[in-house]
């Protein structure tokens, strides 16, 4: 049991009736967001995001592969998430448990949802080779809100991912190395997670918002500003009335992320 | 409070659009558990049990402050086309987190403290929105454990399929439709304990889905109490 929480529940929960915040921001601020590429050069595609204190790295690589039987024609996406230990004193190292399972699959989620990635670009011999991409994702500081700072990152690296140019000569696959293209994208997407605090939705919860939350909703929108994705967590119920607002407000915010992507140098 | 319209679309296994799949439960359905449930709806056939309150020897779970639930939701290798590999997964990891998620807000844990409930949810055979059937399930499961609750949770999903909302998704309209909105509620107060949602939705559309969701769930409450009642006469 943490002792913390319970002992700030009260002053916290009190500062968010009021509509205030102890980092001073409004319910809808986000904190500052950094977002910068091309982190690895080993990696096809990488990102390192920031939001607020909290900290991701995403490296893509690529790899051929053969494609699911149930979709010949249409590359593979993978993602993965590792929350380090050196994230959070209380994260242990061992196999992935189920809070890092669910970030991963929320953020796959959201991307393969908006269809960023136009998969059937990546076929390379009908039904027999395709281009696989793992994403993987690292949280190396964990100051609350993941899901929108894993977002953010897997996003940009995508953004910033270039494959080998492929030559097939006499059934023969060559890879050029030298010569990179960009990953062929058809959208770009966001996520934002709001958090019920009293009776309040509080947007981006920093980590003490995020240990006394009642419940969570993280909510995926494309460009277009379509809903792709949404995820409740969290022990305590919504209203639908919560669950409506957020929506707009989601909407809303998500033109100034996905303005974030242009702004990359 | 449903701004539901009518709508005469036929669905491709000749529901309408507000029409659930045929539904069947049954409660107290094994020896052992101290509280079990079998559903069938469409395709799906599920087994859900109940444990505890009880005392866990996985001391480092218990809490002094609360009672604590775990969930597993697990699909038998035969239970779907391909032979599925047995043990957790990613998805399974997922379900179980945000079915014990979905059942807790009932529960009256903090009547518990240092105590246990095991929920174990086991998909025979699936055809299509299982995690909310299993929600359905093991809320069912735990009246007939007798643990006392605010209200029976129960699991619904709407999504959109040939661009209608439509309720209850088939394992085929799920695959070839364009969204999928699963929700679950305390049917009492209207509140939403689970809600995910999978594929791209105006704002509109989404309000539509989680209205008509909600209205499955009511429907599916009655079949849950018809179910729990049934099991009281058959006993008396």
């Amino acid at each position: 049991m943490n002792i913390i929480p319970e002992i700030t529940r009260e002053s916290i929960t009190h500062l968010i009736n009021d509509e205030k915040r102890g980092d001073r921001r409004d319910l809808s601020q986000y904190r500052d967001i950094q977002i910068e590429t091309d982190v690895i050069s080993k990696a096809e595609g990488s990102s390192r995001v920031k939001l607020g204190d909290t900290q991701v790295i995403v490296g893509v690589k690529p790899s051929i592969g053969t494609p699911f039987s149930d979709t010949p024609n249409v590359g593979v996406l993978m993602t993965n998430a590792e929350v380090l230990p050196m994230a959070d004193p209380n994260f242990e190292p061992g196999p992935p448990n189920e809070d890092s399972v669910e970030l991963a699959r929320v953020v796959d989620r959201v991307i393969r949802e908006s269809e960023m990635v136009d998969l059937e670009k990546l076929s390379i011999v009908n039904g027999e080779k395709v281009w696989m991409i793992f994403i993987d994702l690292h949280v190396i500081d964990y100051d609350g809100n993941l899901f929108d700072a894993a977002t953010l990152a897997v996003a940009s690296a995508l953004l910033n991912t270039k494959l080998p140019k492929i030559t097939i000569t006499n059934d023969k696959i060559n890879i050029d190395n030298e010569s990179k293209e960009d990953l062929i994208l058809k959208n770009k997407v966001s996520m934002s997670t709001f958090v019920k605090i009293g009776n309040k939705m509080v947007l981006d919860p920093s980590l003490e918002e995020e240990d006394i939350l009642d419940a969570r909703l993280s909510i995926g929108v494309t460009e277009a500003g379509e809903i792709c994705t949404m995820q409740k967590g969290g022990e305590k119920p919504l209203l639908k009335e919560d669950i409506i607002e957020s929506v707009k407000i989601a909407i809303s915010k998500s033109k100034e992320l996905i303005k974030k992507y242009d702004e990359i140098s | 409070m449903f701004i539901i319209t009518s709508n005469d679309y036929i669905r491709e296994d000749g529901r309408s659009f507000d029409q659930l799949r045929s539904l069947k439960i049954k409660s107290g359905v094994l020896k052992r558990a101290d509280g079990s449930a079998y559903l069938e709806v469409g395709g799906n056939k599920i087994l859900a049990s109940v444990y505890g309150p009880r005392e866990s020897f996985i001391r480092r779970l218990l809490k002094p402050n609360t009672g604590v639930i775990r969930c597993r939701y697990n699909m038998a290798p035969f239970s779907v086309d391909d032979r599925k590999r047995p043990g957790p997964d990613r998805r399974s990891t997922e379900i179980s987190k945000i079915t014990a998620d979905a059942l807790r807000p009932a529960l009256l844990l903090e009547d518990y403290p240092m105590s246990m409930i095991d929920v174990s949810i086991e998909i025979i055979e699936a055809e299509g929105g299982t995690r909310c059937a299993g929600i359905t399930a093991a809320a069912v499961a735990l009246a007939d454990a007798g643990i006392p609750m605010r209200d029976i949770v129960v699991g619904c999903a709407a999504g959109k399929v040939d661009g209608e909302i439509v309720l209850d998704l088939s394992e085929k309209e799920d695959k070839d439709g364009q969204s999928d909105v699963p929700i679950a509620i305390l049917p009492r107060t209207n509140e939403v304990t689970l809600l995910q949602s999978d594929g791209k939705l105006t704002e509109e559309e989404f309000t539509k889905a989680i209205d008509l969701a909600i209205k499955g769930c009511h429907e599916i409450s009655k079949i849950q109490k018809d179910a729990l009642t049934a099991k009281m006469r058959d006993n008396s």
